[in-house]
């Protein structure tokens, strides 16, 4: 089991704002010869912001915008709403769940799930 | 939206689509994974000074974003996402949108188009555009009369 919170898990991030709406974030998944690529797009969200777990083969990732406007400003019209992303994912069990590491750059996370080795590729020597 | 598991694509399987009902049942549906979007979803605000249009733009090069504004409130927002540069990868999944967008709003009052600042953080464009005097809310005096 893994725990890539990767900020300190104090509260549950839902706990924050419970009236806060939540959207599931579009993802692409990517498969190469030696990992899982999960790329999810979280728009206004700050790295301290995400929670990204692994645990019993389910892949979790929650986050949470930050961007709040100013009391003063009000608005006129608004497309989307949702302090809150979360979306949860069955991973294959050849994951190498210990290496699992996420990054976030301009709102878009990204998740690397290494395979374990008994399933990477390999070349098998033919002896003549 | 299927939700048998699909044996054959055990790898990346969504969960729970629990949530996704509950979510359509009060209207919080995300409006974008069956759509391909025309353009970035926006936020408008305003005050007495500025419009503040936000737009959820997230992985994008700034350089390859293009944001005008023409005949004082017509704002267009253009750019372009690449497809994530993997070598040797095999799609499991695929929801974000890529290519080329562009949304074209009218804005509702005229703004200082030279005024105007654009600043892009954690996958958000955020644009401030003053309003022109004109737009601008004004205290008339009251004079007393006779």
């Amino acid at each position: 089991m893994s725990d890539l919170a990767l900020k300190p898990n104090g509260t549950t991030p839902a706990a924050d704002d419970a009236r806060a709406a939540t959207v599931a974030p579009r993802v692409d998944v990517l498969e190469t010869e030696n990992e899982f690529l999960l790329l999810a797009d979280l728009p206004g969200v700050r790295p301290d912001a995400v929670d990204v777990r692994y645990e019993q083969g389910e892949l979790t990732v929650h986050g949470r915008r930050h961007d709040a406007a100013p009391a003063a400003r009000r608005p006129l019209f608004g497309e989307y709403a949702g302090s809150h992303f979360h979306r949860v994912f069955a991973v294959t069990d050849t994951v190498a769940a210990d290496r699992i590491e996420a990054e976030l750059k301009d709102g878009v996370l990204t998740v690397r799930l290494p395979k374990i080795e008994a399933v990477k590729p390999r070349k098998i020597a033919v002896r003549g | 939206m299927n939700r048998v598991r699909n044996p054959f694509n055990a790898l990346f399987n969504e969960v729970s689509s629990v949530q996704e009902e509950v979510s359509r049942l009060f209207g919080r549906a995300n409006p974008f994974t069956h759509a391909a979007p025309a353009g970035p979803p926006l936020n408008v605000w305003e005050d007495d000074q500025a419009l503040y249009v936000e737009a959820d733009l997230p992985g994008l090069d700034p350089a390859a974003l293009d944001v005008t504004v023409t005949e004082g409130n017509q704002l267009t927002i253009q750019g372009e996402r690449a497809a994530p540069d993997i070598k040797g990868a095999v799609w499991v999944r695929q929801e974000r949108p890529i290519g080329r967008f562009s949304r074209a709003v009218t804005l509702p009052a005229l703004v200082d188009a030279d005024k105007v600042e654009a600043v892009y953080t954690d996958g958000v464009l955020k644009l401030t555009l003053p309003k022109h005097e004109a737009a601008k809310p004004r205290k008339v005096q009251v004079k007393s009369g006779q």
